[in-house]
């Protein structure tokens, strides 16, 4: 079942007791010592938010009592926080569901904000689910961009199923209202080094045996094998206009030639052309690089939202009718099979000797 | 064990087209499919079944025709399904349609308590992955995201160990049963089912509840009116101002279309050039 049907007849009636509701909230990802950049993109995103409302500003720091939440409460300040909320207790020291929840829904209770925002990561998710239900407050996914409505509520959208659609989605009677946004779809705000704003310490109050699961180890990824695209200055993908899988390798050559990374559509995911961390889209990876070439892409709405951030994009592609080139800054209509290997010799014919072709 | 998973029916995306001139999705005649996020859930249900005994009863909300879904379930190796169809459902989010969810498995559990309930990661249609946390939280189950894998069930101890993707690497967690549990996708190959469980699917009765059936007294947490939000607008993205600049090279002559591009690209992102050098050269 789906609710996306327009229901412009629903009207905006704030129960009295959600009137109190002030502020925008933006939770600060703290795991294992390290903030996820996410937080700061959303900070940027709340600021603007903010000052529409005419309204603070707050970060939302949960985490262990060893430095590390007092270090993101400082950092908050320098990406446009007002005010930060911290709870500081060695039950927070890793994710937990459990006790992250409650400590979330007691802070939103108590200090009552209007907007409440977090990363959609897996942590993200998996707090934002469980806090919105134990609020009845209505969540939205996964936005591509938020904005303030003429009656002060938030606004919102995300891409819709199946087609080159986005729908816009309030939760208009009740507080606060929630949204998860993906790393990356927003841009990163400039730090400055900010006067110190409003701590707020708020206790945390949980008896660590009454919480039943227990992380017993974290077996941390090695640098060395995570894909870096979504943080790439260049990056090179392929559709299904490549054809066929073998194809792909004049993408990768591109990007490495490039000093970039390499990505491709959802599809090529499905068929096993390429592994599920290359995908680049609303279920994939967010990109935002300088420069994109995306080769045989089309350019469907979920990909779109995936790769707007990007300063230029290059579409390669047989048909001068692809919606890509809607959205695409230059085309060159051609066969990606025939163009991917042209771009990478002669880039590296331009670039000199210090980069070779592979042979 | 008695494990309950959630399964969603919904359009296969790969065939789904948009009107050309309308720009509206066109649902008529678009085969549906089990979620396919939710099959790595059923999967590791079925596998825990197999090895520790028990039942797996699917569970899905959906119009009537959702039963051809969950018949395809118990041909996978699923043991009974239950359908909540009812109009009071229509336009929940995810909000509301947890609520009824979590009232199904209650309704379900006071026959045969339930260990586990499985959900899938996300759906491919709506892809909020909320559903599953907000049956965890009615249930009151503790709830075990992402999980690559199922370790340990100790049946005895009512304990269960988990691996669980995190940002930055892998979360082994230690729970208690009941729990529920999202799994990743590529987290098992799903079985095909025997032959047996085809012909057994072919002729078993999908139970089929009403929101009354389920347990379900407040209708207002249902459908439209137990759904917080509203959807203000769908709406085509603006295209932008301009459509792409062509870049001009003859199409039969590789090496000029190459030249061509860069000189292009060299003169749109000016610092581009000298960056690459710089990157070549490190
Ligand atoms: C819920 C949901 C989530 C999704 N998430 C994502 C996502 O995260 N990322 C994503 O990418 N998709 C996603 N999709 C799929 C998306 O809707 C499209 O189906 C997909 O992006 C299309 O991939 P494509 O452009 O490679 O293929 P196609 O749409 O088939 O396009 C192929 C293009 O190649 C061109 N072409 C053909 N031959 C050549 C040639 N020889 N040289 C050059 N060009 C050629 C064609 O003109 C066409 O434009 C999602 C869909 C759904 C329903």
């Amino acid at each position: 079942m789906s609710n996306e049907a327009p229901r412009s007849a629903a009207k905006k009636q704030l129960p009295e007791h959600f009137k109190a509701y002030t502020g925008v909230w933006v939770y600060i990802e703290l795991e294992r010592g390290q903030v996820h950049s996410v937080s700061w993109e959303l900070l940027g995103e709340g600021r603007k938010l903010a000052d529409q409302l005419k309204v603070p500003l707050a970060a939302v720091v949960l985490g262990p009592p060893d430095g590390s939440a007092r270090a993101a409460v400082a950092d908050s300040f320098c990406y446009g926080a007002d005010r930060a909320y911290l709870m500081e207790s060695a039950l927070l020291a890793d994710y937990r569901n459990e006790p992250y929840t409650r400590a979330m829904t007691d802070l939103v209770n108590t200090h009552k904000p209007e907007v409440l925002l977090l990363g959609a990561t897996t942590l993200g998710r998996d707090l934002a689910g469980s806090v919105a239900t134990t609020l009845k407050t209505g969540l939205t996914a996964d936005c591509t961009e938020l904005a303030i409505d003429a009656e002060r509520s938030l606004a919102a959208t995300r891409p819709t199923f199946g087609g080159s659609l986005l729908c816009t989605i309030m939760t208009l009677n009740v507080r606060p209202q929630m949204a998860t946004i993906r790393p990356r779809v927003m841009a990163m705000p400039q730090r400055v080094d900010a006067p110190v704003g409003e701590v707020v310490e708020v206790p945390f109050d949980m008896a660590e045996d009454t919480i039943i699961t227990k992380v017993i180890d974290f077996i941390a990824d090695s640098s060395r094998d995570k894909v870096q695209l979504a943080y790439a200055d260049i990056v090179v993908a392929g559709g299904l206009g490549l054809g066929n899988a073998d194809n792909l390798r004049h993408v990768r050559e591109l990007a490495r030639v490039l000093g970039g990374e390499w990505g491709c559509s959802r599809p090529l995911v499905q068929k096993g052309w390429a592994p599920a961390d290359r995908q680049i889209g609303q279920t994939g990876k967010t990109i935002r690089p300088k420069l994109y070439i995306a080769a045989g892409i089309s350019g469907a709405i979920q990909h779109r939202v995936g790769v707007e951030g990007a300063d230029l994009i290059l579409a390669i592609n047989t048909d001068k009718a692809a919606p890509i080139l809607d959205f695409a800054h230059y085309a060159l209509i051609a066969d990606a099979a025939v163009a991917l290997p042209a771009l990478t010799t002669a880039f590296a014919r331009r670039l000199g000797p210090a980069v070779r072709l592979a042979g | 064990m008695h494990i309950v998973v959630c399964i969603k029916q919904v359009p296969d995306s790969a065939q789904i087209r948009v009107h050309p001139v309308t720009n509206t999705i066109m649902r008529q005649g678009v085969p549906t499919i089990i979620n396919p996020y939710d099959l790595f859930s059923l999967e590791a249900a079925l596998a825990i079944r197999d090895e520790h005994g028990g039942t797996v009863t699917v569970l899905s909300m959906g119009p009537p025709m959702a039963a051809d879904s969950l018949r395809r379930a118990l041909s996978i190796g699923a043991d009974r399904a239950v359908l909540l169809t009812d109009r009071f459902f229509a336009g929940s989010d995810t909000l509301a349609t947890s609520y009824a969810l979590a009232t199904a498995i209650t309704k379900i559990a006071s026959d045969q308590p339930v260990d586990m309930v499985f959900c899938g990661k996300q759906t491919i249609d709506g892809d909020t992955a909320q559903v599953g946390p907000g049956i965890a939280r009615r249930l009151g189950f503790h709830q075990l995201t992402y999980v690559e894998s199922v370790e340990t069930i100790d049946r005895a101890r009512r304990t269960v160990i988990v691996r669980r993707r995190a940002e930055g690497g892998v979360q082994v967690l230690r729970s208690e049963l009941p729990c529920m549990v999202t799994m990743l996708e590529g987290s098992a190959v799903v079985r095909r089912g025997s032959m047996a469980d085809a012909l057994r699917a072919a002729r078993a009765d999908v139970t089929t509840w009403s929101a009354k059936d389920a347990g379900i007294e407040d209708i207002s947490q249902c459908g439209l009116r137990g759904s917080p939000t509203v959807v203000r607008k769908v709406f085509a993205p603006q295209p932008r101002k301009e459509k792409a600049v062509l870049i001009e090279a003859s199409a039969h002559d590789p090496v000029h279309m190459a030249e061509a591009t860069i000189d292009t690209l060299f003169a749109a992102l000016p610092g581009l050039n000298a960056e690459l050098h710089a990157a070549a050269a490190r």
